[in-house]
């Protein structure tokens, strides 16, 4: 028995690992780019700052995950998935940044283990010691939530990629680089959708107000200026979140306008004692959210996988 | 006075059909095709879109626990994968004039079926790579021949699936080699998997020729091109080395190599198993496709927004 598509069992027990998408060895991702932490920037700093922008992309990535086999169509099944793969490849670029740039924000595991920084760091720490902002991590609803999570996350993170392309840092740089493209076609999924169900059924317009009146408290959030992100701007390697509260309000009211949705008019989420996502002070949901992702990895500390 | 007769049109048809399959050509959809093989194809195609997309569930199981985060980017790529291969063959089906709405109606309601495989249930992390070396390698061997399906659409759909399924199946294979280089317990792991998902592998080739009620017209048609047990054979013969270089042992004990045959001897699979799965009684049927149906429900209201949007849309466009 031969056939002309026999090859593709060819190589399978090979040593050719070129052939490999995502590679047979785990190899650094940031192999090639210089990682020297800019002069006049405090590396504990931008270690937390690549923390900050990390956890917010492997978070919502792992929220955009759950969609998966859920969707209403085979198309945004795909697209869903995709966005969460964009977003965890950002992850595992700033999680291994952080980890270059202040070995001291990795958790220790056992001697020899062969676990690497950014799986250390996503699977070995406790959820207070998370920087991601909230909205990131509630959990899912209906289609209208992701829909409505996805529109605030990302025009706030694209008008943030656009202004980190001129990082100090070559790595940051990089990262918002490559970034921006996926996070511009994120925004535009996001938008097309709001518009659709604001414009579509009756019962669309009505749960679209509803996700939008649940997560709109968490808005806020997105662009608040923490001193990690302002002590960055001021060195050159960051943007202050602040810096582009007004390009987001102004994205956000032409899709409003356009959807004919009225602003909300909801009051930010309050923090404890002024501490948000950003110093660790996270929702109930995350501990939850963690206790998922990280079971099979903290069961096996010196696994290799 | 003598008449030619002049065959029927029908007749003329189907030998022009009979000829095109004699041929080893292909059968393109805009060619008249008999009823039973519109059919026939329909059922195998459907079938088969609709394993992809209950398929996603067993992998997709574990995407939120992925041990690595290079894990869990490999294994959310691959269940994407298996809802795009789900949209080519669904496509390829409404070549044969059926709808998308139509097939998932028939998934839904139970009157279409899809692979038994996936109503077995993922236990472990290591059930990722099993299910990408056993289970897409046997899905491989299934799918092979059809890149040469007598019906165009299905064959060129098969050419790109079994592309990514070759690689899904290397993919799934990495995953356990490296498992196997890690600690016991992993180690541990991949056998325990491994002895779950040998057997369900070997039923995926379905029943013994002699008890395989569809297969002889599928293959005098050209849609089908080898037997069950022949693919099965070839299936066992490739699987053995490959167990060998990991490292692991294959659950049964009737498994050796046969000199004279120049194949591996092996086992029956447990035929009334395979039965109760079938009939819809394996340990997950229920609840794949009550997950199946959930999201179908659950995005009702979504598609009737979009669909009236675009409605709306059309209709200022013509204003």
């Amino acid at each position: 028995m031969s056939d002309d598509h026999g090859s593709v069992y060819d190589g399978l027990l090979g040593g050719d690992s070129s052939q490999w998408a995502f590679g047979t060895d785990f190899e650094d991702p940031l192999a090639g780019v210089d990682t020297t932490v800019p002069e006049g920037t405090d590396a504990a700093l931008l270690a937390e700052y690549c923390l900050m922008l990390g956890d917010d992309a492997l978070i919502m990535s792992q929220r955009l995950s759950e969609w998966c086999s859920r969707a209403p169509d085979l198309e945004d099944d795909i697209a869903l998935a995709n966005m969460a793969l964009d977003l965890l490849g950002q992850a595992r670029l700033l999680l291994t940044r952080a980890a270059a740039a202040d070995p001291g924000v990795v958790p220790a595991l056992p001697e020899g283990s062969p676990v690497p920084a950014e799986d250390a760091l996503a699977f070995f720490r406790e959820a207070g010691e998370f920087r991601n902002v909230r909205l990131v991590e509630v959990p899912n609803g209906d289609f209208a939530h992701v829909v409505v999570r996805l529109l605030l996350f990302s025009v706030a993170r694209l008008a943030l990629l656009e202004r980190l392309q001129g990082s100090t840092d070559a790595v940051l740089a990089a990262v918002a680089a490559k970034g921006v493209k996926e996070v511009a076609y994120h925004r535009d999924w996001a938008g097309r959708w709001f518009l659709t169900l604001a414009q579509g059924t009756e019962e669309s317009r009505r749960r679209l107000l509803g996700a939008l009146e649940a997560l709109w408290p968490f808005y806020p959030e997105l662009a608040r200026t923490h001193p990690v992100d302002q002590a960055l701007a001021e060195s050159g390697a960051g943007v202050d979140s602040s810096s582009y509260r007004d390009e987001m309000d102004a994205v956000l009211d032409q899709v409003f306008a356009v959807s004919g949705i009225d602003r909300p008019e909801g009051a930010p989420l309050a923090g404890v004692r002024g501490r948000m996502g950003r110093d660790g002070l996270h929702t109930e949901s995350l501990s939850r959210l963690l206790a998922e992702m990280q079971v099979v990895a903290r069961a096996h500390p010196s696994g290799r996988w | 006075m003598t008449t030619t007769v002049e065959p029927e049109p029908q007749e003329r048809l189907q030998a022009a059909f009979d000829a095109t399959i004699a041929r080893h050509d292909r059968i393109e959809p805009r060619d008249w095709m008999p009823e039973a093989y519109r059919r026939t194809l329909v059922r195998q195609i459907a079938q088969h879109a609709h394993s992809e997309i209950i398929g996603m569930q067993p992998e997709g199981n574990w995407i939120s626990r992925a041990p690595s985060l290079r894990r869990k980017a490999i294994l959310l790529a691959k269940v994407q994968d298996e809802a795009g291969h789900g949209l080519y063959l669904y496509s390829a089906c409404e070549t044969l004039g059926v709808s998308r709405a139509e097939l998932t109606d028939l998934l839904l309601t139970g009157r279409q079926k899809y692979s038994s495989i996936f109503n077995y249930p993922t236990l472990s992390y290591a059930d990722v790579g099993t299910i990408g070396w056993l289970v897409d390698g046997a899905a491989i061997c299934n799918q092979v021949p059809l890149c040469r399906t007598s019906y165009g659409p299905y064959g060129r759909a098969m050419i790109r699936i079994c592309k990514e399924e070759s690689f899904h199946q290397r993919q799934g294979y990495e995953l356990l080699m490296t498992m196997m280089r890690g600690t016991d317990a992993q180690r541990a792991m991949v056998q325990e998997s491994v002895d779950r998902f040998w057997w369900p592998s070997l039923m995926m080739f379905g029943p013994p020729d002699e008890r395989s009620p569809n297969s002889g017209q599928s293959m005098a048609w050209g849609i089908k091109r080898n037997s069950n047990d022949e693919l099965r054979q070839r299936f066992v013969d490739m699987s053995v080395p490959q167990a060998e270089a990991l490292g692991v042992t294959l659950p049964d004990p009737e498994l050796r190599w046969n000199e004279e045959r120049g194949h591996y001897d092996f086992g029956e699979p447990d035929w009334e198993e395979f039965a109760a799965v079938i009939s819809g009684n394996g340990p997950c049927n229920a609840q794949r496709l009550a997950h199946r149906r959930a999201a179908h429900e659950d995005g009702a209201w979504v598609r009737e927004a979009a669909s009236a949007f675009a409605a709306r849309s059309t209709e200022e466009e013509v204003r």
